[in-house]
């Protein structure tokens, strides 16, 4: 049976790792395109070396390829303002696009969470890297009680983070708070990213904060229930990220009763949660492009893999 | 010949630390009121994390960050009034509503490495017409030729002024010179050079006296010296040997004292200070934020707040990573389980 055709647009760190992705661990894809804006990026050279299409001419270098007609799927691993341009670009030869910058055209997608709502979306977004990381713990602890306030903080190495992430830093706090509503279920959201220089390169790091209603539970009952949701979401994420860890024990603490955290809440929001919910977790890379410290990288082309195969396999159903 | 200087009095900013982010705008008013009676340039109101510092990882603020502004700016005649801005926790649309709130000077601050994702920041504020600076943060853990090369960077995307901004209270007198003359060596003369000192190490006016020495203009000072860790530089004694050093600047001596002991020093609920805690800070090179949010992690997990803060500095954290405080107190916890 014929695989998928996928080309993906941004030769930088992301589309790089999402391209050794593609040949290495696909089941249902396989590269037709690589596309850049730099003749000289070490991602279009390794294309090139393994003989797939290329062109440093961007998206119109993309639709004027031979082999374009035959590409189903494009992913977009540019910037939040070059994904609006190539979705408009791309919008009359009805691709799917999977967009990995946090541009947010479309509807987020967090494959532990919300894989099949938006199988059918011509344009999904796999928010960002913090929020792939996070909202699956948003969304586990939400299951449980009620979360009034998600907050992320997501730590990366300095070498990790291309140029792409460093002038999008703006949008990468907006998507992913946007998600940690949207997806995750909190009332309000909010995200942290720091970038951290120390050598060797720190493996990246995200914290998850939630503060809770917790209801009639006691403490124990409280802390019993969201831990076994959350070990099971950290199952569910390493399915598809084998790096993805707890690394500490949930901490489930009372709210002490003078921490301002209306200050926090969503507007109009008047009920005091009573419990704060900590989750540590660490997210090795699989080193398939940059080594392992760059978790941040894998668990984004981890998901956007996990969603074109996703819409790969149900295209294949249907034939 | 005698040096002019620009005196920022951060304290409604840096100080907001000190008081975990509890401030009542009434106090916020007193304080902007004296300060800018005693002929300070500047005055910095936010959350000590910049705009929307508030959350759960540096502590949720009293009041909003607008709401403080808000108050600053109906009691504010001369000196200007100013924020702060990081990058990764604040964004451009918060900068914008704090300038519609009457805020025409920003900083904005990256870890002294990461200079390059200020470039947006600075251009918006520039585009608005405001003062800007940029804001390197831990500025001990570069050493001073690539740390001129991130002010250079700042500069070229539109910065007014540069700092030197010693988070960690870990210059010493040297460090704080090289810096500034590495700093002259590559910027524009018409760029200015500031510094942001603290007195981890009890270093504080006399780093900033040195840095003035040679070549900076801008320097932070808080009443009572209310801020992160052992505090910033003190604004009453950085004033009364600016005075002795014949630095030109508009401050009185006597009201800087009476706001720092009448106004400031009643609301510190945890005394800002050079001790055991506030000394390891320096020592390790430690953001100073990360102090109380040290000690409370000590008391709830029983692991000693210097061992905390020694442990941050071995992991080479940078400002923002307060969650790391408690992981660390965790993973200390295992070992002394797995040791007994």
């Amino acid at each position: 049976m014929s695989k998928t055709k996928v080309a993906i647009i941004g030769s930088g760190n992301i589309g790089t790792d999402l391209m050794i992705k593609v040949m290495r661990t696909s089941q249902h894809l396989e590269m037709g395109a690589m596309v850049g804006i730099d003749p000289a990026s070490d991602g279009l050279a390794r294309a090139e070396r393994f003989g797939f299409a290329t062109t440093a001419e961007g998206v119109e270098g993309l639709i004027g390829l031979p082999g374009f007609d035959d590409i189903e799927i494009v992913f977009d691993a540019t910037s939040a303002k070059a994904h609006v341009a190539n979705a408009a670009a791309l919008e009359p030869y009805g691709k799917r696009l999977i967009d990995l910058t946090p541009a947010a055209i479309g509807p987020y997608v967090i494959p532990a969470v919300n894989i099949d709502e938006h199988i059918d979306a011509p344009n999904v977004n796999m928010v960002t890297c913090g929020g792939q990381a996070t909202i699956p713990i948003v969304a586990a602890i939400a299951r449980v009680v009620p979360v009034a306030y998600g907050e992320i903080v997501a730590s990366i190495s300095s070498r990790s983070a291309g140029p792409g992430t460093r002038a999008n830093i703006d949008e990468f706090t907006e998507t992913t708070s946007a998600a940690i509503v949207q997806v995750g279920g909190a009332k309000r959201g909010k995200a942290i990213i720091i970038l951290n220089p120390a050598e060797p390169p720190l493996i990246m790091r995200d914290t998850v904060f939630a503060l809770v209603e917790g209801g009639s539970r006691s403490e124990e009952e409280l802390t019993a229930e969201i831990t076994e949701s959350v070990e099971k979401m950290v199952g569910d994420v390493a399915a598809y990220v084998p790096g993805y860890r707890l690394k500490q024990k949930v901490q489930v603490h009372p709210i002490p009763d003078d921490q301002p955290v209306e200050t926090l809440l969503a507007e109009g929001e008047t009920a005091r949660p009573t419990h704060q919910v900590s989750v540590f977790l660490e997210v090795e890379g699989a080193a398939h492009y940059l080594p392992a410290y760059a978790g941040n990288l894998d668990i984004m082309t981890s998901a956007a893999l996990q969603m074109a195969e996703r819409i790969a396999a149900a295209k294949e159903n249907r034939r | 010949m005698s040096t002019p200087i620009y005196v920022q009095e951060v304290s409604l900013r840096d100080g907001m630390h000190a008081v975990r982010h509890r401030i009542t705008p009434e106090d916020v008013k007193r304080i902007v009121i004296a300060a800018d009676e005693a002929g300070v340039d500047a005055i910095e109101v936010a959350h000590g994390d910049g705009l929307t510092g508030g959350s759960v990882n540096y502590g949720p603020g009293s009041n909003s960050d607008w709401e403080w502004i808000e108050a600053a700016a109906s009691v504010i005649k001369n000196a200007k009034l100013t924020t702060l801005l990081l990058p990764g926790v604040g964004t451009i649309d918060d900068l914008r509503r704090a300038y519609d709130l009457g805020v025409r000077s920003v900083r904005v601050a990256t870890h002294c490495t990461e200079a390059d994702v200020s470039a947006q920041h600075i251009a918006a504020a520039r585009e608005r017409g405001m003062d800007v600076s940029g804001f390197l943060m831990l500025s001990h853990m570069a050493p001073p030729e690539q740390l001129a090369e991130q002010a250079k960077l700042m500069e070229s995307y539109g910065a007014h002024c540069v700092y030197i901004t010693d988070s960690g209270g870990r210059l010493t007198m040297n460090d704080v010179r090289d810096r500034a003359r590495a700093y002259r060596d590559v910027l524009h003369d018409e760029t200015e050079i500031g510094i942001h000192a603290h007195e981890n190490l009890s270093l504080s006016v006399a780093n900033s006296v040195v840095a003035v020495e040679n070549g900076v203009y801008r320097v932070d000072a808080s009443l009572a010296g209310h801020g992160a860790g052992a505090g910033n530089c003190p604004i009453e004694a950085f004033i009364a040997v600016a005075n002795l050093s014949d630095f030109k600047h508009n401050c009185d001596l006597f009201k800087l004292q009476d706001a720092a002991d009448d106004i400031v020093r009643p609301l510190q609920d945890r005394p800002v200070r050079v001790d055991r805690e506030t000394l390891t800070m320096g020592y390790a090179g430690v953001y100073s934020s990360f102090l109380r949010h040290a000690e409370n992690a000590s008391a709830r997990y029983g692991v000693d707040t210097r061992d905390i803060l020694m442990e941050c500095g071995r992991r080479g954290l940078v400002g923002g990573q307060e969650d790391m405080i408690v992981d660390i107190c965790l993973t200390k916890l295992a070992e002394r389980e797995a040791a007994s």
